[in-house]
């Protein structure tokens, strides 16, 4: 006989297996959940144990925490998961009754629906790709966005609709007329509005379970770092080199991945700065080019539909950082021409003479190492 | 002669077109022949002493020449040669 993989534990002993990477699985009902439960957990009523944990824990040889009120769902449920394959299951002894005495803690849900019940993601959590785990990841993710215009317009749109918990962004900007040809999260009749409370506006319509942080000014050397620091990734959609570096220089220092997208009349490139792990932009030019050389789009001009393009790409490539999905574009520039409907991809490299990220930038690293993507974390 | 892609904000200088062909057996004698035939692009690509401007990025078969052999990189009448300066467009 083998030795049972159900254990029950007591709450230090669950504490410890979750703060090493156990799932959570709460096995009370939806009203329960919602006067509290602990941080991380998954809720998985019991009736849907048996025909849903399969989707919020794949992977039967990781160690899973469940409990309950009072630990007596919990090690049914237990028992269940050990009959379906799982080979590591502890139930709290006492559940959330006994965690709450012990002045453990604990948090209570957003004032929605679980995100793992929650019809609205009802597409993303058939797949098992995201599923409720992931779907709670995006929920607790925390996106910074530089710009809301052409760029940053459509990606905040998806990423709200994907049900990414927290969006912020930084615009000093108001929304004007010629915008509106391609910055699809400002509307007509809020011309004159400041551009974060229009891009809130429009976001709260979409997905009012989407926090929104509006940031009112200009992303400068002096709050750079203070801007970024909440967050978990940025998606850069600014249109000056001189904003790219403050925010690629913070962005090496914080250890944040940044979404990189540029765009010119019909074609745009996308790439994902890892910091430490794949270039950073310093690394790929090191320096700003003159003025002439460099045209803005309000110069240039742009088809509205390239920053749609590009800007979707970028919210593409963060949920895939969020859910640690696919291959995320480190490393590599993404060339998209319209007008060919062509992609093309060129390597890029991290440069070790890179004055953001070379040369001292070992010990940095060491600092800030298990600091990248700690979305969900 | 190579085919080489020309960016969009350098193609005002190619005449509008969005690849031309150059020759050359280094990347260094193809930017010289592309030069020769659009001048305009030179102070936009090359250094005073015929370097290649750092802001400006020469890719040969999706591989940065900086990590090859730079200007020495050989070309063959087959590859592929991008030319990617910064930009900053974002809005």
């Amino acid at each position: 006989m083998k030795a049972s993989p159900v254990r029950e534990v007591l709450p230090q002993e669950a504490q410890n297996l979750i703060d090493s990477g156990a799932a959570l699985l709460d096995t009370r009902e939806e009203h329960e959940w919602r006067a509290g439960h602990l941080a991380g957990a998954t809720l998985l009523p019991p009736v849907e144990v048996m025909v849903r944990v399969e989707q919020v824990v794949p992977d039967k040889t990781r160690p899973v925490v469940i409990y309950c009120a009072s630990g007596v769902r919990s090690l049914r449920a237990a028992v269940q998961l050990a009959s379906l394959g799982y080979q590591n299951v502890v139930s709290v002894a006492g559940g959330i009754i006994r965690w709450k005495a012990e002045g453990r803690p604990w948090e209570l849900p957003s004032n929605t629906p679980s995100v793992a019940t929650n019809p609205r993601y009802a597409r993303h959590l058939v797949m098992p790709e995201v599923g409720p785990e992931g779907q709670a990841r995006l929920q607790q993710a925390k996106v910074l966005f530089i710009g809301a215009g052409g760029l940053g317009s459509p990606a905040q749109l998806y990423l709200a609709a994907a049900g990414v918990g927290t969006l912020g962004i930084v615009d000093f900007d108001v929304v004007d007329l010629s915008n509106l040809q391609r910055q699809v999260v400002h509307a007509d009749n809020r011309v004159g509005m400041k551009k974060t409370e229009s891009a809130a506006m429009t976001i709260r319509s979409l997905n009012p379970e989407v926090k929104v942080v509006q940031h009112d000014e200009m992303l400068t050397d002096d709050n750079v770092d203070r801007l970024i620091a909440g967050y978990d990734l940025v998606i850069d959609g600014t249109d000056t080199f001189e904003t790219r570096y403050t925010l690629n220089d913070a962005a090496v220092r914080a250890a944040k991945p940044v979404v990189h997208a540029s765009v010119f009349r019909f074609e745009g490139q996308l790439t994902v700065f890892v910091p430490f792990e794949g270039p950073c932009y310093r690394c790929l030019y090191p320096t700003p080019p003159p003025p002439e050389l460099a045209p803005g789009c309000s110069v240039a001009g742009v088809l509205g539909v390239v920053p749609g393009v590009m800007g979707l790409l970028q919210a593409t490539e963060a949920i895939k950082l969020i859910l640690r999905l696919g291959d995320p574009l480190i490393g590599r520039l993404l060339i998209w021409d319209a007008l060919d409907g062509s992609f093309s991809e060129v390597r890029l490299r991290r440069d070790p003479a890179c004055p953001a990220c070379g040369a001292d930038a070992a010990e940095r690293e060491a600092a800030a190492s298990g600091a990248t993507v700690t979305a969900a974390s | 002669m190579t085919r080489v892609r020309i960016p969009p904000v350098l193609r005002t200088q190619a005449g509008g077109q969005k690849e031309v062909d150059a020759s050359g057996a280094t990347v260094g004698a193809l930017l010289a022949d592309l030069v020769a035939r659009y001048p305009q692009m030179g102070e936009q690509l090359l250094t005073a002493d015929g370097g290649l401007h750092r802001f400006v990025n020469v890719y040969l078969n999706g591989q940065d020449v900086r990590y090859l052999e730079l200007l020495d990189t050989p070309i063959g009448e087959h590859d592929a040669v991008i030319i990617l300066p910064a930009m900053a467009g974002g809005s």
